[in-house]
Formats: C-alpha cells, sequence, structure tokens
C-alpha cells in the first residue's frame, strides 16, 4: 500500500497524523475530558514513524543528513522534537505536552510542505563529506528540537502561571501539569539543549580551525549567539537570577529567535554554491 | 405486580432535616443488630442498608408489600419514631423508580454536594457488607453491580465530578496545580480556628507532608498541633520562619495585616525558584494583597476560593441534565433485564441464604 510513496509524500502522512493529533487533543480540550495519552501518543507515535521514513529516503537520495535546504532543516527540527517527546514527555507523563507537542509539529511540517519553495533547491554535498560535520549539523539541529520541546513547556508555564495569577483555574487550564512540574521540565530539557548545542560547536570548531577560509561569518555567528544565548539563560536559572515566568518568556522568545536565524544561516549557505535540483 | 416487589425506603437529606437525620442516624453496632432483625422478615428475600450522613435507605427484594411495612415498623421500633412521624420524613420508591434512585445515589447526583464521589464507597462498602452476610441475592446483586458501573460511566463521559465544591478542597486542588504532588511541600497553618483547621485537614487527607501550626496563643497552637499530628511554631517567629513554607494557609482573627508584602517579599528572596502560596481565610484578611504582585508568589482569599467553588458547582449543576439522561437510560434497562427476572424469582420461593438469618 505504502510501496512506491516519495519521501514528501511520507512526510504529508506524517503531518497529518500531527494534525489528527491536534484534532483529537483539541476535541477532547473542549469537551472538559483529561486527554486520552494512549491515543494522542499512539499517532504521534505513527507520525514519527511515516516522519522517519520519509526523511531516511530523503537521506538516501541525497546521500546524507536531509540537512540542504529550509524545508528539510525544518522537518528535521519537528523530528527531532517529536523523539524527545516520545523519550522524555512520555517518560515524565506531562499532560497536555503531547497535545503541544503534535500542534508544534503540525504547524512546522505542514508549513514546511506548503511552501514548495522551500524544498525547490538544495545544496548537495554540504558536509564536504566529512562526517564530523555532518554529525555538527545534525547534533545542532536536534539541540533546536530540544528547545522546541523548551518552548513548548515554557508555553504551558506561562499559560498555567496566567490561570494561577488571574484566579481562573478551571475549564481547559484543568489539563496543564502544575508549576514546579513543567519549571523542572525546562530545566532540564534547558540542560539537554545547550549540552547538545555545545557538542554540536564543540565538532565544528575542530572542523573551521582547521579550514578558517570555509567558515561561513554569518552562520558561525547567529550560531554562536544563540548558543550563548542558551546558555545564558541557563547560568542565570541556576543562579537564581532568571525564574518563573521571566524564565518561560526567555524559552519562548530563544525559540522563536532560533527559528528566526534559520533563514539567515541557510539563505547564507545558498548564496556560496550553485544550487542543485531535488532528485524526487 | 413485580414493580412493588423491589422497593427502597428510608430517608435522606431531601425529605429530613439534620436534627430528624441525627435521629434516624444508626451506628455500626446499632446497624448490625438491624440487620440481624431484618433478615427474619418473612418475604424479605434480599436487602441492603446504605447508611450514610445524609441517608438511611432500606433496599430491599420483597415477596408481598407487607415486607417493606415490616421493615419500616422494626426500624422505627429501633430508632424510638412512630409511624407517622417517621412517613412525614420517609422517602419510598418502587420498581424502576426505586432502581434509578440507586443509580442516582450512586453517581453522586442525590448528594447534598452534587457529584461528590465519597458516596459510590459508601454504596460498594453497605453492598459488601449485605453480601458477606448473605443478604443479597441475585436482584441486588445485579442492581448494585449495575449502579457502580453506571456511577463509573457518569464520571467519566460528564463533568459532574470535576472541579472542587468546597472551600478547603478548591485549596488543596490550587495547591497541586501549583506543587504537582503535595508529599514535599510544607504547609504552615496560621491560627488556630475551625476555618484553619478543616483547610489543615483536607491537606492532609491529600498527602501534604509536613503541617506546622502557628498561633498568637502557643497553647492553642499546640493543642491543634497535637490532634493534627503537627508541630506548634510560636507565632512571632513566623515572619523568620516563612521562607521554610511552600503553602501558608492564614486564618487568623487578626485586625490587621499578619503577612506583609516586605515579608513576602524578604521570603521569596531566600526562596526565589520555589512557589509561595497563600490562603488567606481570614477576615479581615491577614495577607497584604500587593504580595500576590510578587514572582512566584500566589495569593487566593476567601472569596478567589468561594467564587471558584461556585463556579465548580455550577458547573456541575450545568451537567444534571446529561447526567441523567445516562442514568435513565441504563436504569430502564436495567430494570427490564431485572423485572422478569424479579417475578420468576418471587414465583420459586427461593428463601435468603442461611447466613443472612439470625440463629
Amino acid at each position: 500500500m505504502f510501496a512506491g510513496l516519495t519521501d514528501r509524500s511520507w512526510l504529508w502522512l506524517a503531518a497529518e497524523c500531527y494534525f489528527v493529533g491536534l484534532l483529537l487533543g483539541t476535541w477532547s480540550l473542549t469537551r472538559r475530558n483529561r486527554q486520552s495519552g494512549v491515543a494522542l501518543n499512539t499517532i504521534i507515535a505513527v507520525g514519527y514513524l511515516f516522519q522517519l521514513t520519509g526523511l531516511w529516503l530523503r537521506g538516501r537520495a541525497v546521500g546524507g543528513c536531509p540537512l540542504g535546504n529550509t524545508f528539510e532543516i525544518f522537518q528535521f527540527t519537528a523530528w527531532s522534537a517529536i523523539t524527545l517527546y516520545l523519550i522524555v514527555g512520555v517518560t515524565f507523563r506531562l499532560s497536555l505536552l503531547g497535545y503541544f507537542t503534535s500542534c508544534l509539529a503540525a504547524a512546522v511540517t505542514i508549513v514546511s510542505l506548503a511552501i514548495p519553495a522551500w524544498d525547490a533547491t538544495r545544496r548537495e554535498h554540504i558536509f564536504g563529506g566529512n562526517p564530523w560535520i555532518e554529525l555538527h549539523a545534525a547534533i545542532a539541529l536536534f539541540s533546536y528540537g530540544v528547545f522546541a520541546l523548551l518552548a513548548l513547556t515554557s508555553f504551558m508555564f506561562l499559560l498555567r502561571n496566567f490561570s494561577l495569577k488571574h484566579k481562573m483555574p478551571g475549564g481547559g487550564f484543568t489539563f496543564l501539569p502544575s508549576i514546579m512540574d513543567l519549571d523542572s521540565m525546562s530545566v532540564r530539557l534547558l540542560v539537554i539543549g545547550v549540552t547538545l548545542l555545545s557538542i554540536s560547536l564543540a565538532v565544528g570548531a575542530v572542523y573551521w580551525l582547521r579550514d578558517l577560509q570555509s567558515v561561513n561569518l554569518t552562520k558561525l555567528l547567529l550560531t554562536v549567539t544563540i548558543w550563548l544565548a542558551y546558555a545564558v539563560a541557563l547560568g542565570l536559572r541556576l543562579k537564581g537570577k532568571l525564574l518563573a515566568q521571566r524564565f518561560a518568556w526567555a524559552g519562548v522568545i530563544l525559540f522563536g529567535l532560533a527559528l528566526l536565524s534559520l533563514w539567515p544561516v541557510d539563505a547564507s549557505r545558498h548564496a556560496r554554491p550553485a544550487p542543485a535540483r531535488v532528485s524526487r | 405486580m413485580s414493580a412493588d416487589h423491589f422497593f427502597v425506603l428510608g430517608a435522606t437529606h431531601h425529605t429530613a432535616p439534620i436534627e430528624v437525620r441525627e435521629r434516624l442516624s444508626v451506628d455500626a453496632g446499632a446497624a448490625e443488630a438491624l440487620r440481624g432483625e431484618l433478615s427474619s422478615i418473612p418475604g424479605l428475600r434480599e436487602f441492603t442498608l446504605v447508611n450514610t450522613c445524609n441517608r438511611v435507605e432500606f433496599y430491599g427484594v420483597a415477596t408481598s408489600p407487607s415486607a417493606a411495612v415490616e421493615v419500616q415498623s422494626r426500624f422505627c421500633a429501633r430508632q424510638r419514631f412512630t409511624a407517622a412521624e417517621f412517613e412525614k420524613f420517609r422517602m419510598s420508591l418502587s420498581g424502576f423508580d426505586a432502581v434509578r434512585h440507586l443509580l442516582e445515589v450512586t453517581a453522586g447526583l442525590d448528594s447534598q454536594m452534587l457529584g461528590e464521589t465519597e458516596i459510590l464507597g459508601q454504596v460498594k462498602e453497605a453492598y459488601g457488607a449485605a453480601q458477606a452476610r448473605g443478604q443479597t441475592g441475585p436482584v441486588l446483586n445485579r442492581v448494585f453491580q449495575k449502579a457502580f458501573q453506571a456511577a463509573k460511566h457518569v464520571r467519566t463521559d460528564t463533568a459532574i465530578s470535576s472541579g472542587q465544591v468546597s472551600v478547603a478542597n478548591v485549596a488543596v486542588d490550587l495547591a497541586l496545580n501549583i506543587f504537582g504532588s503535595l508529599a514535599k511541600t510544607r504547609i504552615l497553618l496560621l491560627g488556630a480556628g475551625d476555618i484553619g483547621e478543616k483547610t489543615a485537614k483536607a491537606f492532609q487527607s491529600r498527602g501534604a507532608g509536613s503541617l506546622s501550626v502557628a498561633s498568637r496563643r502557643l497553647e492553642s497552637a499546640m493543642e491543634l498541633a497535637d490532634s493534627l499530628g503537627a508541630f506548634a511554631l510560636p507565632f512571632w517567629l513566623m515572619p523568620v520562619k516563612l521562607a521554610e513554607f511552600d503553602i501558608v494557609v492564614c486564618a487568623t482573627a487578626a485586625p490587621d495585616t499578619v503577612v506583609s508584602h516586605a515579608a513576602a517579599q524578604t521570603a521569596m528572596k531566600q526562596r526565589p525558584a520555589r512557589p509561595l502560596f497563600f490562603i488567606d481565610l481570614a477576615l479581615p484578611r491577614d495577607v497584604d494583597a500587593a504580595a500576590a504582585k510578587l514572582q512566584n508568589v500566589f495569593l487566593y482569599n476567601l472569596d478567589d476560593l468561594a467564587k471558584i467553588a461556585d463556579e465548580n458547582r455550577a458547573a456541575r449543576e450545568a451537567e444534571v441534565g446529561k447526567c441523567r439522561a445516562l442514568i435513565n437510560t441504563r436504569a430502564d434497562a436495567l430494570w427490564k433485564h431485572i423485572e422478569p427476572r424479579l417475578q420468576a424469582s418471587l414465583n420459586g420461593n427461593s428463601p435468603l441464604p442461611e447466613q443472612g438469618r439470625p440463629a
């Protein structure tokens, strides 16, 4: 039944699964029912497998990690967030995190699929045949997935904090996790994200130091800025200077900036070599 | 007419005021003796006594209507009521209406606190006691089992039990929204009055870890702490120790503010990453309202809690129609199932099991 499907078809199927998760979660919330964790997690897991298949096919076609254009970067980021959700979210059983994750994944994957220009061209051999650079890029993008999940737990914290401060604990707010659970999960995610991005930069730095000419300055500056911003946020949180809703706002805003930084990073990479068509 | 052979008889908070219910209430020892007495009534094939603070009800299966009359007269005799007096407060239903009533009671629809869940446990306990003594049979077994299923169905598929409707339980729910679990929280109760005690007990019943009591009169604090299994704290130490507590229940009779904005701010400087939850049940208020503006500080006063409780109550009431529709459907199906069997069983004239009868 699925034989012969293209990578984009698999990715569309995945996006549809995440969208169904979004609808199921919204339906449960409007009915004021507790989220059906098993149903939602199953839908997300099926979507995840479809997305994994799509990315694997794309990776096989391009002969490496599929991070050659904006479409692939968005798909990989969403996939990373889902991977982490399936490991961390399911383990810690934070209610509504699955719902918010499927909302984010649906939005990111559908938008990336709906804009054909993002996938019209891709750079080939972007890693110069160097597996370390491929690893650097993959870990960096995976850390963005972690930060995506951090943005979600931060957003949930802001909702919960708003509901408690404004004396409105009922309605849809009932199903949100507690302030302490969300804060503790956000700190863990920030530690994981900063660690991964640090590893990624360390791996990349070895390569840059060997071949300074090949370094794209825009990309380097933006990536280091994002890393620094998250590292500073982590330092301030651990020192007790950035707390509660300010910490949560930082989680949301920094992810927004991280996403925005992907465009100039990608554009600066496209500026150098001649684009190649994606083989599908 | 088989409808008359399945009956419920008793008095509830709908039919009897509290002073009457006090007189009708049956303690554990008396209930045991009464069960023994009832099991000797000729023609009473099965019965269960449901006895809570808001209701005393006898569910029975009888071969003739006279058995229900006899149940009433034995109960009245034991509780020193005349039949005429009891009939003023009596609730008596039979057949389908009795089945529906049991389903409504079990689902919390007939409770004084609409949608409360404690009644399900109480009915289960009453049924378990009757079953253990062999006082139930095929009819009551089926009706009670179906009532438990219906209660679960109603609670799962409607919002009849969602949200708390008492101020103390609303406060506990809010604390759970902040801390996730109460096991590791430290609670300070300011004031040794009734409302504070009730709230402290609500916290303890939901797994609160550590409780301390502070009152202007140390003896009162020690007395209450003793009864709650808590620690007593000298009142003057409260501002110094405030940072050590996660939840502060304020219920003093002080004419002025007890916890100032500055005191809350100082406490938060010592515990910036951990929220501080003030439950201000005092009138005049104990906590400076400006403290609510502090980051990680949550402040709810009596009006805030009462408003949430009222909203929850209204939300539950809005679900009643849906619940009754579900109950009606189930009661109807159940009655259609048991009515012919009830008739057949009554014709068979099988006696109550021997262990249900007095020696």
